[in-house]
């Protein structure tokens, strides 16, 4: 065995993550000791963050499959057909433990990272969305934590060049020691021409390309695979480094050289880099890889195998060519001042082999190195159900005008331009709708189709019902995008829980999942890619569960979106749903009463499925001028929110009796949605809804400078939005 | 109207800027790469687009200011040949030295995207024919450094020739600080060299030329220079 390397001990192997019955496995796999660069490898392909060893027998239980569905989760990406030849390619990412410990790179990587997930597979980025969990405003962290993700998010997508068209910000003391960096990219491919992980043909060159590799990143997936403590900050060298101009190159070479036709398998390298970019591309086509480090370019002198093998390194990309196109290939890379070398071969051998310095540093069986990674099917308890709280024994506070007010300046609820105005909206010239509406929506090319696009998930319902809470992060992104028009296609998952090892986590895990199988399977609203992100704790407190859904929704023709804006005055108001006034969980409730609890408003999908369709049709049929999604803050809040984006108010009827005043303005039944149509039509479309069965009833009128309840003061549009406006700002100049 | 579209590393509003062109004109702007030494025969106008070339890494503009293709566009601007630079494309040539002063980090020190109004200051250009002066135009901005600095001799002759297009304003027409999205001297937000052919600014109208926009403002500059060229031709 090699002499210089580092013996192989006990407390090494723990240091890479592994577990002592996991080393017996390796050693019964390989029938020897590793060599140090061996155990990296296996620590590498074996962490949570690559083998999905606690998730993967849950994510089997997900749909998957549709009609329109091309390629679905195992690749880079998932794929969906939208008709006339064309495919949309998507996933979302979390980018969690790097963002906290160094927020600007951690940032920048996360976006980089999932913009190359969607270009390898052959498509051009068109939009980027994100959702970002912080701590609490009032925790020493956030404000740095905040300025500097933004920053970063923005500084990734803005010089590569896309468009970040929507997300979610939220805060919650739940995570102040481990925030939340959910990254989505959507790209846009020819149907035909997808470009996928799996080498085929022996002895054909295997061509690194992209960027330098340095000793940036190393160990960067195991990092991610562990909970924080006191000491979290020691490992900052693990984040890699953001090069947005590199990637830009990369893009443009890429699908170049995918264009001219000489790519036969291509694999970005992301997590644990090489190692694991190169055993995909083998195993997925059943070959052997021989690697020559010695042909790897490299940005600092001395690396050694080990870390060639685990460095993180960004832009970079791995590529199986026709021999015949190699020339042609390279002469595009050189084009665009990248690196081209051919680092190795595709071999018969099945066997994972490294070279360096004329030593072989690493001899592996290459499909058991993914394959026999270790499955968990971790103890998990469901938690006991929470009360349901009786809206009649909740005592308002204040005056229901007052708490309009207030929860419109909640960091919740407060307008999030602070954070989109950082990041380019409009490159590309196609963004229809912009960030602040239910979905984006974003023209496909010259039209006239579009996409509508959406990051859903409220984790306090999560946390207080795991499996009604997975439902409605898939029934809201659903929802979001049948609210400007679109007809929802498929999802992206990015699943962000806390430590595995704990039976209440996993089981808040296995909840949620049974929560979003169902929600998938009755809206016919497969996932088609995503992410799983654990250890998401630190000293033994996790975050809310957080499974963000990135939904994907097609409009045959963008320019019959809705928006939510009021139109014109004296417009009819109708509420589109069944209302119970449900307070449990509601921003409401605790924002106003102080009180997190209670159990979150049951999802009827059969209802949502039902009340959606509704309104896509009556946005189709022109009959419907605005709609308008209702989630956090309820009736009352969506209201504002048409009246401030559009500066006219609204005349609202009273309460109706049956139900206390702030459980019907405030309270968050789902399924629900606002409409505004010319009143001349409103008893008409009322009629059509009993008919359907739909539940359907006018609150009020459009017009005027306020909300203005029957009973109530009213609150004039004016300062709403000024309020809306002022808090996140204020915020973070350290004046809120 | 013959346009050309450089194309540096790193450029990334090429495609928004050439399907400006192509709707004002008609005709498809030819993409030229940074390495050419020459550009096509018979353009009549050179535009260098937004993005972030190099990275911005040195310094926005600098690298991108000494590629083999800006030889041949300071030839064709000495000999009079219209030349519009947006955003890292004003950055660009204010590098190159075909346009006075130096864009700085915004203000705030934050990068900036939203839309912002301008006064059009003259409309006796080919860069702003399409409009009247004192018109008030909405469009966006999308940008990390876009203060506009120069030294006070040379912000008096800007001011003293006319050579101040646009301005950041408010909706109706004021130019105060508040209006001043990055903090730019006087609030300039496009400048013209001495001779009158060559225009840098900030904002992007080529983002603002669709009705799918929101606002198709930004058609005044685009058909404004097809009409004078055209008449030229």
């Amino acid at each position: 065995m090699l002499t210089n390397e580092p013996q192989i001990t006990p407390e090494l192997i723990a240091a890479h993550g592994l577990k002592p019955d996991e080393y017996e496995r390796i050693l019964k796999l390989i029938g020897r000791v590793p060599t140090f660069t061996e155990l990296g490898i296996f620590s590498a392909m074996w962490n949570e963050h690559c083998s999905y060893k606690s998730s993967r027998i849950h994510l089997r239980g997900l749909p998957t499959k549709a009609p329109w569905v091309i390629q679905g989760p195992g690749e880079n990406a998932g794929v969906i057909d939208i008709g006339d030849g064309q495919a949309v390619v998507f996933k979302m990412e979390s980018h969690n433990h790097p963002s906290y410990i160094e927020p600007y790179q951690g940032a920048t990587t996360g976006v980089g990272g999932i913009l190359r997930d969607v270009f390898t597979m052959g498509a051009r980025p068109i939009a980027c969305l994100n959702a970002l969990s912080f701590g609490a405003p009032e925790h020493p962290k956030t404000r740095h934590l905040v300025s500097g993700v933004v920053a970063g998010v923005g500084g990734y997508g803005n010089s590569f060049g896309v468009p970040t068209v929507g997300g979610q910000v939220r805060f919650h003391t739940r995570y102040d020691g481990n925030i939340l960096v959910n990254a989505m990219a959507v790209g846009l491919a020819d149907a035909d021409k997808i470009f996928y992980a799996a080498a085929s043909g022996v002895n054909m060159p295997i061509v690194y390309l992209g960027s330098k590799t340095g000793r940036d990143g190393i160990h960067g997936a195991s990092m991610a695979s562990a909970e924080f403590d006191d000491d979290s900050a020691e490992k900052r060298p693990t984040v890699q480094v953001g090069a947005p101009f590199a990637e830009k190159l990369l893009l443009e070479a890429c699908l170049e050289i995918m264009a001219a036709d000489c790519v036969i398998a291509i694999q970005d390298m992301g997590a644990a880099g090489l190692t694991c970019s190169a055993v995909e591309m083998g195993a997925k086509g059943d070959l052997g890889v021989d690697l020559d480090l010695d042909a790897v370019p490299t940005r600092e002198i001395g690396m050694s195998a080990y870390e060639m093998m685990l460095s993180e390194s960004q832009e970079r990309m791995l590529m199986v060519l026709k021999p015949e196109k190699e020339k042609e290939a390279e002469a595009i890379f050189r084009k665009w001042g990248l690196d081209f070398a051919v680092v190795g071969y595709t071999t018969p051998s099945k066997r994972f082999r490294v070279k360096h310095g004329g030593d072989i540093m690493a001899d592996l069986p290459i499909k058991e190195l993914g394959d026999e990674a270790p499955v968990y099917d971790r103890p998990h308890v469901a938690q006991p159900a929470r009360p349901v709280i009786a809206a009649r024994e909740v005592v308002p506070p204040v005056g229901v005008a007052q708490a309009l007010a207030k929860l419109i300046a909640t960091p919740e609820l407060c307008s999030k331009r602070w954070v989109w105005e950082q990041y380019d909206h409009v490159i590309l010239g196609n963004t229809v709708q912009r960030p602040g509406g239910d979905a984006a929506v974003v023209r496909v090319q010259d039209g006239p189709k579009g996409l509508a696009l959406t990051v859903d998930v409220t984790p306090r319902y999560c946390e207080a019902d795991p499996v009604e809470g997975g439902k409605q992060a898939v029934a809201e992104a659903w929802r979001n995008i049948t609210a400007v028009g679109g007809r929802p296609l498929a999802i992206t998952d990015n699943l962000n829980f806390g430590n595995p090892e704990r039976p209440e986590i996993m089981g808040q895990f296995v909840g949620c999942l049974k929560g979003i199988s169902e929600a998938c399977r009755a809206l016919d609203f497969p996932v088609v890619s995503g992410n799983v992100s654990l250890y998401n704790e630190t000293n033994g407190r996790g975050i809310l569960p957080t499974p963000s859904i990135g939904g994907v929704g097609v409009l045959d023709d963008f320019t019959k979106s809705a928006t939510l804006a009021f139109k014109a005055a004296d417009e009819a108001i109708l509420l589109i749903g069944d209302t119970q006034g449900w307070l449990g969980q509601s921003v409401y409730l605790r924002d106003i009463c102080g009180r997190e609890e209670g159990a979150p408003p049951p999802v009827d999908l059969a209802a949502e499925k039902r009340n959606g369709d509704v309104v896509r049709g009556m946005i189709h049929a022109g009959t419907a001028t605005a709609a308008h999604d209702l989630s956090d803050g309820g009736l009352l809040v969506a209201v504002a929110e048409m009246a401030m984006v559009s500066g006219i108010g609204a005349q609202l009827l009273a309460a109706p009796a049956a139900i206390v005043p702030h459980a019907f303005w405030f309270g968050e039944d789902q399924a629900r949605y606002i409409v505004t149509v010319p009143a001349g039509e409103a008893g008409l479309v009322l009629a059509k809804m009993k008919g359907a069965g739909v539940p359907c009833m006018r609150i009020g009128t459009t017009g005027g400078g306020a909300i203005a309840i029957a009973g109530e003061n009213p609150v004039s549009v004016a300062s709403l939005k000024s309020d809306f406006e002022a808090w996140l700002p204020a915020y973070m100049a350290g004046s809120a | 109207m013959k346009s050309a579209v450089l194309v540096f590393p790193g450029i990334n509003r090429e495609r928004d800027m050439a399907r400006a062109l192509k709707l004002a004109s008609g005709n498809e702007a030819a993409m030229v790469w940074h390495a050419e030494t020459s550009l096509p025969d018979g353009t009549d106008l050179v535009v260098v687009p937004g993005g972030f070339s190099y990275g911005d890494y040195l310094r926005c503009g600098a690298i991108a200011a000494r590629a083999p293709v800006m030889d041949a566009v300071r030839d064709f601007a000495a000999k009079g040949g219209l030349v519009l630079g947006v955003c890292n494309g004003f950055q660009i040539l204010c590098e190159a030295g075909l346009l006075p002063g130096v864009l700085m980090r915004n203000a705030g020190l934050k990068f900036v995207c939203k839309e912002v109004h301008l006064r059009v200051e003259r409309s006796n250009t080919p860069f702003t024919r399409g409009y009247n002066a004192g018109q008030v135009i909405r469009v966006p901005v999308a940008h990390g450094e876009g203060n506009y600095e120069a030294d006070e001799k040379t912000l008096e002759r800007l001011e003293g020739e006319g050579r101040v297009l646009y301005r950041y304003c408010s909706p109706d027409g004021t130019v105060d600080e508040q209006a001043n999205i990055n903090g730019a001297a006087h609030s300039i937000a496009g400048i013209i060299n001495e001779r009158g052919n060559v225009l840098g600014m900030m904002p992007h109208p080529e983002n603002h030329v669709e009705d799918i926009m929101g606002c198709t403002d930004g058609r005044g500059l685009f058909a404004g220079l097809a009409a004078h060229l055209d008449r030229a031709a």
